[in-house]
Formats: structure tokens, C-alpha cells, sequence
């Protein structure tokens, strides 16, 4: 596609313009969303960066004690398990873009009836409350009395004790994770294939191609932008995992596990609010700023690889 | 972004970083509190109430409709947070001064609070003779005062009793022990049940996660503490005993394990009538109530270890130090401790109230179940053991405990390496 229809780049001006000044005016156009993100996200940034230096009176006061606050979580195995216990989330969460990859191109086979109804099955655990989802899925994880070990016994599996066993409880709370990303992902792979335009297809046909084969040259790379969007996305969101692993597992008062369990954010959590060590929380905050800067990097990197742009 | 914004952001941060360093320090505001007058009866104000507890609102709501017959122009609004969120909530509060007029405290935050100047001490209320510490269970009262200044009074109490399921123990064809049983005899009653009924799950009793309803009232019993001149005594043979009860109960099959206890607490075993003994607290009365066991139950006092013992407990009204009513508030206050509010905080039968001589009511509200045990385990009540950052020390029981009682550890390795964390914790307070 490439060779023939390049297009001709509207010819440049001689000289290299000078940059025009625009005064004031732009500035003001930006300032609503610019002074958003200054407030509330840059301002944020800075401060935490500043606490993760001190020790922070658990109701505010701050005194400077250098890196101790990395030393110590560098030195304590609990930062880790966390990193591990998240990208094991993050991982088992991203498999939801192809099997949401798989679903959207089923849900748009022509003539499909009641492709609507299957559209707003997919969705709706995007947009049931979490909470509510948390505490049916532990109903569900129930050793003794829950659906699944009670499935599981039919084919003769003892399930273990899902959301209290170590190892265990991190695998449930990442499948409900998982299980609740996917309607997000179908819709906008959804909006993906509608762009893909219908020649190609009836083309692909003319000339033999079998629908796996459609599937894998012409689905999948014409939706590579939308699942590299949805991959950076899923990969953020992994690695802000609280509340689902807060709502399915409990608070550490109520199971040990989540010690073992613990992502990140649990980590900023447990320190800030339960220990009351608020430099060291400030510290955990600037870690997982930096793994997610990176991981976004990385992505973005590789993207310029695999994505599909016209 | 040109050169010149580009170096008046960087200029910008700094200087916020040099502000930020400077606003270091807490204010030193006097420990006295206010002073305080009892208000005119037409005082017009408008005071939030937080509480954790939605079992016990609709007795509040009666103490407050009393209230405003004395002060129909101060508008009280109770607030409810669950127990599990109502810290963090609080703790934000509290940093931004923005704390309710009126909020529940219990004895393990209380020093957190009460030493950065966050509540308002009732000095002013009790010289002009409002609330009267002398009425209150002295073991209690000591709980919420601080370097020798009062901050509250408790307003309820709560000590440990072992809830009994009769109609679990005549399926199993066992006896009721009686009030002056031993560990030995829980441990083979428990073990008796567990037996007998194994085949439709039920158990006879069931430990758990919960301090203050299990191993630390072991730990007494045994002659322990768990908590003694700033020192933990978890690493102590009597330390050792209270906790070995619990994996012992555990080992034996005398209780669901700490992983089917985490899924489904003791208290859902017992209410769904899986479960022949419960050790809990008073308050737990609420929780049974119109439930279809209510008419089994009874209540015996804890087993005798070494001595009897169990813990006591108590939530006290604190007023906010940030708060702009704070004459309503300590009215408020002083209404909910005297006589009358305690009166009918009993007579709801949710908890006991702490005002010595309202606490009949509690336990004639469910006559069969013989709730006197709770009122006279006062005599022999050891307080809730604290510090000024207990939530810091209890994390650590949570993380080192479950493998004792699990038996994956031996009980003496995990004590010693609580001990050791629990102590390094303490000396940071």
C-alpha cells in the first residue's frame, strides 16, 4: 500500500519561518486544563517527592531525613513481593485485549442477531460498581460455601481457600480484574473495526482468503492501534491496583493474606494510612511513578515496532 | 515553553519546597481546652456525630431526640463509616482540621489523637460539674486520659464472654459446661462438638484474627501481658501459653482453620449456627437479635487459664479541637455520658452503657441468655492494651501470628520474631 499512494507533501517555503507570537492568547486557551493538571497532578508530584525525603508527623509536619526513607524500603523484601505480586496482575489483566480482540471480531460477524444484547453483556462488569463485584466474587471464592470450589468438586478439583491462601488470592483477585476489563476493551475494539473498511474484506474473499486468514492479516493489524492503546492503558491500570484487591480481600485485620498479596498501592496504603509512616508511603508513590514512567516508555518504544498506522 | 517561563516554574517549585520545609512542627496549642459553660437552652447550632456502629444509631437517634427537647435549636447529623474505613476517613479529617464536632474514639487511637492536640479535653465540662468521671468503670476512664488531662469519658463498655449455641451442643449430645470452667474443658468440649458433627460442618469453637476477643484475653488468663513498660510480652512462656491455646484449639479440630476463618469469620460460623462457642465481646448481642438462634443462646464466662481474666473495652465521645460549636458539642457530649442518655443506650440493649447503674437494662434485654456475665467480668477486666501507635503493633500481630496458629511455625519462633518487631515498633513511638 505503501508504494503507490504516497502522498505528496505540500511544497515548504523557502525560508524557515520565524515563530510567530502569539502573546497571551494561547496561554489563556490552555490555562483551564493547565491549571487542572498543575493543581492536581504536577503540585501533587512535586510535594510527594518532598515527603518521600522526610518524616511526616502522621497528622501533618514534616522533618528531612534524606534517602532513609528509600533505604529502608529498598532494604525491606515487602517492596518486591509487591513489584512482583503487581506486574503478575498487570500480566494476567492484559490477557484480556485478545481475548477482547477474539470477542469484538465475533460480535461483528455480519448478520449476527442480537449482537446489541451480547455487546451489553460484555459491558456491564465495566460498569457495575466495584465494590458490589468485589463482594459477590469473594461469595464466589468462598472456600467452604462458594460456587467455585463447589464447580471445581465436579470434576473432582479440591480448590484451595482462594481469597486466604498465599499465592492463591492474588491469581482470584487478578481474575476478577481481568473478567471486568474486558467489556472496556470490546467496545473500543468494536469502534477499531467499524473503521476497518468492508473492501478489504470482500476483496481478501475474491481472492480466496479462508475467514482465519482475513482474521489474522487484516483484523488484527488494522486493530493494532487500538490494542497498543488498550495495552499502555491496562498496564497503568495494573500497576494502580488497590481497590480490588482492598474490596476481595479485606483489610490485613481480616486476612493475613494480604500481606503476601500486597501490590503497590497496597503498599502506599498500608503505609500511609495504617502504620502511620507517611515519608515512607511518599516513597513507595515516587517508585511506582517511576516503574509506570518506564513501562510507558518501554511501550511506547516497542509500539513503533508492531502498530499498524496509516 | 520559552526560557524565561521555563526558569520562573523551577524558581516556583523551589520556593513551594522551601514554604513546604518551613510549615514543619505542630502547634502548640494549650492542653486545658476551653472553657465551657452549659449553654442556653435556645443555642442555635448545627453539629455532625460520627459513629462506626449502624446497630446502635437508632439508639443514638433516641439520646438525641432527648437532647433536643433541652436544646431544640442545636441539629445534630450522625454520620456512619464503617469500622474498617472510619480510621483513614478520620485521620484525614483530622490533618485537615476538618474533624466532626462530635466522633467516637476507642483506646487503641486515642493516644494518636489526644497527643497532637486534635481532640478538646473535657476539663472545661467537668469543673462546671457537666460529667462526672467518678461514674465510670475507673479501668475505662484511664484509657482516655493522657499526661494526667481528661479527654472523655467512655460512653459504653464491653468485656469477652464465650456465646453459647445450645441447640449445637444438644445435637452433638453434649453437655452445657458451667460458669466455672477451665481451658482443659473448652478444649475438649470444642473437640467433642467438632467430632460429633463433622459430617454437616459445624464446629464447637473457632479462634481467629481478632485480639481483643481471643489471644489477648489468653494471654491475661495465662498471666501474661501483651504489652508491659513499653515492651512486648508476646515473648514470654505466659505470652506463649495464651497464643498456644489457640493453634493447640486449631491442631486438635476443635476450630475451623485460620484460612476457613478468613473467608468466613467466627461470628457468620456462629450466627449461621455452625458453630457451638463463640468468644466475643458484649456488643455482639446487636448482632443477634432478631436472628433465628437468638433463643439458644447463652453466655458463660471465659474459661479460667492460670486466673480469669478478659478484656475491657469502652468508646468514648470525643469533642474536635477544630471544632467551631464546640460549646454545643461538649453539651452534647456531657448529655450522652449522664444518666439519662446511658439510661436508654441500655435499655436498647445494643451495648452497656459505662455509667455505673444504667447497666441492668442490658442484661435483662435477652433474659435467657444470661448476659450478667458481661457486667461481672468487670471485677476481674484487665483494659484493652495500647500505645500511642497501636495500629503500628497490631499490624504486626496480624502478619506474624496466623503462622502460629496454623502450626506452620513453632509458637516460640513467632513470638520471638513479634517480640523483636513489635519492640523496634515501640521504641519509634
Amino acid at each position: 500500500m505503501t508504494t503507490t499512494t504516497q502522498p505528496v507533501r505540500a511544497p515548504s517555503s523557502d525560508k524557515p519561518k520565524k515563530p510567530r507570537r502569539d502573546g497571551f492568547w494561547p496561554w489563556l486557551f490552555v490555562a483551564p486544563l493547565g491549571i487542572g493538571i498543575a493543581v492536581f497532578y504536577l503540585w501533587p508530584i512535586v510535594q510527594t517527592a518532598w515527603f518521600s525525603l522526610t518524616e511526616f508527623g502522621v497528622f501533618g509536619g514534616t522533618t528531612f531525613t534524606g534517602l532513609s526513607n528509600y533505604q529502608e524500603l529498598f532494604s525491606n523484601g515487602d517492596l518486591y513481593k509487591a513489584i512482583g505480586n503487581t506486574l503478575l496482575y498487570t500480566a494476567i489483566v492484559l490477557l484480556n485485549v485478545p481475548i477482547a480482540v477474539v470477542v469484538a471480531s465475533l460480535l461483528n460477524t455480519p448478520g449476527l442477531r442480537g449482537a446489541s444484547v451480547y455487546r451489553v453483556l460484555y459491558f456491564l462488569p465495566y460498569v457495575a460498581m466495584p465494590t458490589a463485584v468485589a463482594m459477590v466474587w469473594r461469595i464466589i471464592f468462598n472456600g467452604d460455601f462458594g460456587v467455585l470450589n463447589r464447580v471445581l468438586g465436579w470434576f473432582g478439583i479440591d480448590g484451595p481457600y482462594w481469597i486466604s491462601t498465599p499465592g492463591a488470592a492474588i491469581v482470584a483477585v487478578s481474575v476478577v480484574g481481568l473478567w471486568s476489563s474486558i467489556g472496556f476493551s470490546v467496545i473500543v475494539l468494536g469502534a477499531g473495526l467499524k473503521q476497518i473498511p468492508p473492501e478489504l474484506y470482500e476483496a481478501a474473499e475474491l481472492d480466496g482468503a479462508s475467514r482465519w486468514r482475513q482474521f489474522r492479516s487484516i483484523t488484527v493489524p488494522l486493530l493494532t492501534p487500538s490494542i497498543a492503546f488498550l495495552s499502555v492503558v491496562t498496564v497503568i491500570a495494573g500497576f494502580q491496583l488497590f481497590d480490588m484487591l482492598y474490596a476481595v480481600l479485606g483489610t490485613t485485620n481480616m486476612n493475613a493474606t494480604v500481606f503476601d498479596s500486597m501490590s503497590l498501592v497496597y503498599l502506599f496504603y498500608q503505609a500511609g494510612f495504617v502504620t502511620n509512616d507517611k515519608g515512607l508511603a511518599a516513597a513507595v508513590a515516587m517508585v511506582v511513578l517511576v516503574l509506570v514512567a518506564v513501562a510507558t516508555a518501554i511501550q511506547f518504544r516497542l509500539q513503533k515496532k508492531w502498530v499498524h498506522v496509516d | 515553553m520559552n526560557n524565561f517561563s521555563r526558569r520562573s516554574l523551577l524558581l516556583g517549585t523551589l520556593g513551594a519546597m522551601t514554604a513546604l520545609a518551613a510549615c514543619g512542627g505542630g502547634s502548640d496549642s494549650s492542653a486545658e481546652g476551653s472553657e465551657y459553660t452549659e449553654p442556653a437552652a435556645d443555642l442555635k447550632a448545627q453539629l455532625t456525630y460520627s459513629v462506626w456502629d449502624q446497630t446502635q444509631v437508632a439508639a443514638l437517634e433516641q439520646n438525641i431526640a432527648a437532647f433536643n427537647e433541652k436544646y431544640p435549636g442545636i441539629e445534630v447529623a450522625i454520620s456512619v463509616t464503617p469500622f474498617a474505613q472510619y480510621w483513614t476517613k478520620l485521620q484525614t479529617q483530622a490533618t485537615s482540621d476538618t474533624l466532626p464536632d462530635l466522633f467516637w474514639m476507642n483506646g487503641p487511637n486515642f493516644q494518636l489523637y489526644a497527643a497532637n492536640q486534635k481532640i478538646d479535653p473535657i476539663t472545661g465540662p467537668v469543673e462546671a460539674g457537666a460529667i462526672t468521671p467518678a461514674n465510670y468503670p475507673a479501668a475505662l476512664t484511664s484509657l482516655y486520659s493522657l499526661d494526667g488531662v481528661q479527654f472523655g469519658v467512655p460512653k459504653d463498655m464491653d468485656t469477652i464472654g464465650v456465646w453459647v449455641n445450645k441447640a449445637v451442643f444438644e445435637q452433638a449430645g453434649v453437655d452445657v459446661p458451667g460458669e466455672d470452667w477451665t481451658w482443659d474443658e473448652f478444649q475438649s468440649v470444642a473437640q467433642q462438638i467438632s467430632q460429633k458433627l463433622q459430617s454437616q460442618g459445624i464446629y464447637g469453637g473457632a479462634g481467629g484474627m481478632d485480639g481483643q476477643t481471643t489471644y489477648y484475653n489468653t494471654i491475661f488468663e495465662a498471666g501474661g501481658e501483651v504489652i508491659a513498660d513499653g515492651k512486648s510480652g508476646y515473648h514470654s512462656p505466659q505470652g506463649q501459653e495464651g497464643i498456644g491455646f489457640w493453634a493447640d484449639l486449631i491442631a486438635s479440630g476443635g476450630s475451623p482453620s485460620i484460612a476457613q476463618l478468613t473467608d468466613t469469620t467466627a461470628d457468620q460460623w456462629f450466627t449461621s449456627g455452625k458453630l457451638g462457642m463463640y468468644w466475643g465481646g458484649s456488643w455482639f448481642r446487636a448482632a443477634l437479635a432478631g436472628t433465628d438462634i437468638e433463643s439458644d443462646i447463652v453466655v458463660l464466662p471465659l474459661p479460667k487459664g492460670t486466673q480469669q481474666a478478659t478484656v475491657i473495652h469502652g468508646v468514648a465521645n470525643m469533642v474536635a479541637a477544630n471544632s467551631a460549636n464546640k460549646q454545643a458539642a461538649h453539651a452534647l457530649q456531657a448529655f450522652l455520658a449522664g444518666e439519662q442518655a446511658q439510661q436508654q443506650l441500655g435499655e436498647a440493649g445494643s451495648v452497656i452503657p459505662a455509667y455505673t447503674g444504667t447497666q441492668t437494662a442490658f442484661a435483662e434485654s435477652m433474659p435467657e441468655a444470661n448476659l450478667q456475665v458481661f457486667l461481672d467480668a468487670v471485677e476481674y477486666a484487665k483494659p484493652l492494651p495500647v500505645s500511642a501507635n497501636t495500629t503500628a503493633w497490631n499490624e504486626l500481630e496480624v502478619k506474624y501470628l496466623p503462622d502460629a496458629f496454623s502450626g506452620t511455625k513453632p509458637v516460640a519462633e513467632v513470638t520471638q520474631e513479634l517480640a523483636t518487631q513489635m519492640d523496634a515498633a515501640l521504641t519509634k513511638e
